[in-house]
């Protein structure tokens, strides 16, 4: 039997400028199928779905769904043939409650009465069927981040979504979270929907879709059932060449750089501070913070980065104790610093490269008697685009233009480039995709290897026990003792993060 | 409707967008004539003759628009930083008051200018310097102290034209007494009445585009307004910048006040200032804050002002006209502007 494609998307082609996005792409969607749109940053899988959801128009190419041709740009038909889409960072109303975020756009305004009694029986009714629960007259600005995800889909099913677009929907997830997620969407598939799931996590696509389709450089590289593939083949078919896991020399451990003796930092609203922590960074080794997230890894992320200081205890470098302690002393000292938010921390996004390049060295490295010395920050900031391989137009582009593996990549180069002594990477993989992810951790090791002390942050326990030569853990902010590699197996450590085995155990 | 972002305007729509905000400006005004009973085309005719139809009517306009030129920069070099500074109209004061404290006392001739400039800028800037402390130091809303501000130095100025500053000679008239001859700004041209006060704010405004473009302070002042997060964490003294960016911005609205008494009216009036202040808000919203655009923006605006005024005694439209023609022109134009940039896709 022949069953037409829900949906269908012919030759889909977008140019910006000279970039050529989506280059004739072609893709559908059968009824009760869940398909992954895999590929790097920069790709073309967001360009895609906003080209199906009508945020752009493409040059070329159609959109079918259900048979039915939709209009370009207009993101109301797509919502009224029946597509929903979750993004990567919501699009909710924090001091609204999930009953009025679902509501919100779904009515007049000026009709009275909004029906809230037959809604909210219509809400109860859909969280119950797909595993959804959240509470419908919960504050969303009180939700935490799986929570707020559930009321988005809640948002596209009421609106009564056949197909669902999920744009890397576990990015922000714990791993409890995200089987929750899945367990969501095979009932949502058992009930005749079908999925598109963007996703640059292998193990999940290969867990949760029948079929991917893999994009490069805006073009369709392959079509695989995942049935027939492995993790192996669909790394290779996203980034051209087969991944290598990071080979980890044995370390060398140097002098201590980094000393914190005893530190103890204020609890800052809901965040919390550290516990009297004593922790040594080595020079040419990784040490490694696991936890879960909210259990002080911002705190300890502040303190070394000079956003906050120590309430007791000290902070040393290279053995001096630190007096004076702000963000401009902590580069000042030699530390490289990797935020957790690129986005929001890391750059600015109205800066050009140029400007984003040398916003930690603009004083000391390209001002003279406070003029600024444009060429040299232009020569700087294109050595770091050719160096550390960031994909751009040019120097003078806005950095919010990028993608987050390239905005992380000028970032490397921003901290990297000076030949830093100690470096912090807080969550310095979040988000990007299986190029970017290798290039940061092999320029992570090969700065050890040059005898920085590196403090990598992580939700990620693959990634920390891959990468560090000792492991910490830390759980409402406490730190464990130190674990080199390979005495602690992940069971072990989750042991740890839940809390247990520190000596002062509540 | 939604907008959508274009990569690369064309020339078509950055000329023509800001060309029809300029017609249908003229097409609001035309209208408003009409319905004050006067012929639409032969009133908007006035205005630009008014403004600009003859030697005397041009250098009218210049001379307005140098206060504009000054108060507009120092709003554009406050909103920058994101510093929102309603209070030029108290800083413009500020340095009026300093002129006439030094321009009518016993200064010798070659050193008065210069101590009335920089005492007026001092002056200026020490207005916003509470504001920005209270800002930095306890996170009180800035855009509620300056406008506040705007009525102390007010009723301040009020006092000492009652007080300590009334002239002796004035009749009983709430005025300063007048400026020593030395104490006056010069004209540019023997016999036109147009002061150095504009060849300043000229100045001024290069000057203020030079610390934004090609300073390692202009650079700090653009990181914190456009991301203050980011900023600190890089190692950007954020309240620092924002300090001294209050202090150049009130600097500047405070030559506005010194180059109003000095080159233009000799003492010091209640009405010295008709709004330079609130309308040196528009004048930096019309340029998109760039200290560069402020000048020709300040000209538009004085032009406006100064045909209306002339229009009014000819055919009998009311002055408030003015008022809705530069409304309704930066509403336009800040339409327009954001058109060039975005396009609105329906739906």
């Amino acid at each position: 039997m022949i069953v037409a494609p829900v949906l269908r998307l012919c030759g889909i082609t977008k140019r910006f400028g000279s970039l050529v996005a989506n280059d004739a792409i072609s893709l559908s969607l059968n009824r009760g199928e869940v398909v992954a749109l895999l590929g790097e940053n920069g790709a073309g899988k967001t360009t895609l779905m906003n080209i199906l959801f009508g945020h752009y128009v493409a040059d070329a190419g159609t959109v079918e769904v259900m048979g039915q041709p939709l209009p370009p740009g207009h993101p109301r038909a797509a919502l009224a043939a029946g597509v929903g889409m979750v993004h990567q960072h919501f699009t909710l109303a924090d001091n609204l409650t999930v009953l009025d975020n679902i509501l919100l756009g779904t009515r007049p305004l000026w009709r009275p009465g909004l029906r809230k009694a037959v809604a909210r029986a219509r809400v109860q009714a859909l969280s119950q069927d797909f595993g959804l629960s959240v509470h419908p007259d919960a504050r969303v600005g009180t939700l935490s981040v799986g929570e707020r995800q559930r009321v988005e889909i809640l948002k596209a099913l009421y609106r009564d979504a056949r197909i669902l677009i999920l744009d890397e929907p576990t990015a922000v997830l714990t791993p409890q979270e995200t089987e929750a997620l899945f367990r969501t969407l095979r009932l949502a598939v058992g009930r005749g929907l079908s999925i598109i799931f963007i996703s640059h996590k292998l193990h999940e696509v290969m867990g949760v879709a029948d079929r991917a389709v893999v994009l490069r450089h805006g073009r369709v590289v392959g079509e695989v059932a995942t049935a027939d593939t492995d993790r192996h083949a669909l790394a290779a078919l996203m980034v051209g060449e087969e991944v290598v896991p990071p080979k980890v020399a044995p370390p060398t451990p140097g002098p201590v750089l980094l000393r914190l003796d005893d530190v103890t930092t204020a609890q800052a609203g809901t965040a919390t501070g550290l516990r009297r922590v004593t922790l040594d960074l080595r020079a040419g080794t990784i040490t490694g913070l696991a936890g879960v997230s909210g259990n002080g890894q911002a705190a300890l992320s502040d303190l070394v980065s000079g956003v906050i200081r120590p309430q007791a205890g000290r902070l040393h470098i290279a053995g001096a104790p630190v007096t004076h302690w702000t963000p401009r002393e902590a580069v000042g000292a030699g530390i490289a610093r990797i935020p957790e938010d690129r986005h929001s921390t890391g750059t600015i996004a109205d800066f050009t490269l140029t400007e984003n390049a040398i916003l930690e060295g603009y004083r000391s490295r390209f001002a003279k008697g406070g003029w600024m010395n444009w060429r040299a920050a232009r020569a700087f900031a294109e050595g770091i685009i050719r160096t550390y391989d960031v994909r751009c137009p040019g120097p003078d582009t806005r950095i919010r233009l990028l993608s987050g593996g390239n905005m992380q990549k000028l970032i490397l180069g921003r901290v990297l480039e000076p030949g830093p002594r100690i470096i912090l990477a807080n969550q310095p993989v979040r988000g990007l995709d299986i190029g970017a992810i290798t290039y940061v951790h092999s320029r992570l090791l090969q700065a050890r290897d040059a005898g920085a002390a590196v403090l990598l942050i992580s939700e990620d326990l693959d990634e920390i026990m891959a990468l560090s030569d000792s492991i910490h853990v830390i759980s409402e902010g406490r730190l464990s003792p130190g674990f080199a590699r390979g005495t602690m197996t992940q069971q072990q450590l989750g042991l740890w993060m839940a809390g247990h085995g520190f000596a002062d155990a509540a | 409707m939604r907008l959508e972002p274009i990569a690369n305007p064309s020339v078509l729509r950055r000329l023509g967008l800001p060309a029809s905000a300029l017609l249908a400006t003229i097409a609001v005004a035309s209208g408003l004539a009409a319905v004050a009973g006067a012929d639409p085309l032969a009133t908007l005719g006035l205005i630009v003759k008014g403004a600009a139809g003859s030697r005397f009517a041009a250098l009218e306009t210049l001379n307005r628009a140098t206060p504009l030129i000054f108060t507009g920069l120092a709003v554009a070099v406050a909103f920058r930083a994101r510093l929102w500074n309603i209070g030029a109209e108290a800083q413009l004061y500020a340095g009026a008051i300093m002129a006439v404290l030094l321009g009518t006392g016993a200064l010798p001739g070659a050193v008065a200018l210069p101590a009335m400039a920089l005492a007026a800028m001092v002056a200026g800037a020490l207005v916003l310097l509470g504001p920005v402390l209270l800002k930095t130091r306890f996170g009180v809303d800035e855009v509620v102290t300056t406008l506040l501000f705007n009525f102390i130095m007010l009723l301040f100025v009020s006092y000492l034209l009652e007080g300590p500053l009334k002239d002796p000679m004035g009749m009983g008239w709430p005025k300063s007494a007048a400026l020593a001859k030395e104490a006056r700004l010069p004209r540019i041209v023997d016999g036109l009445r147009l002061h150095w006060g504009f060849g300043l704010a000229l100045i001024a405004a290069l000057t203020v585009w030079v610390i934004e473009r090609r300073t390692a302070f202009g650079y700090e002042m653009r990181a914190v307004g456009l991301n203050p997060r980011a900023a600190r964490f890089a190692g950007v003294p954020v309240n620092a910048v924002l300090v001294k960016t209050a202090l150049l911005s009130g600097g500047l609205a405070a030559l506005a006040g010194f180059s109003e008494v000095a080159g233009l009216k000799g003492h010091l009036t209640l009405d010295l200032s008709p709004g330079f202040g609130y309308t040196g808000i528009v004048v930096a919203m019309l340029a998109l804050l760039n200290p560069l655009a402020v000048v020709p923006a300040a000209l538009f605006v004085a032009g406006v002002f100064v045909g209306a005024d002339s229009m009014s005694r000819a055919a009998g439209v009311p002055t408030y006209i003015a008022d809705m023609l530069l409304a309704s022109s930066l509403l336009f134009m800040v339409l327009a502007i954001l058109l060039v940039r975005f396009r609105v896709v329906r739906g």
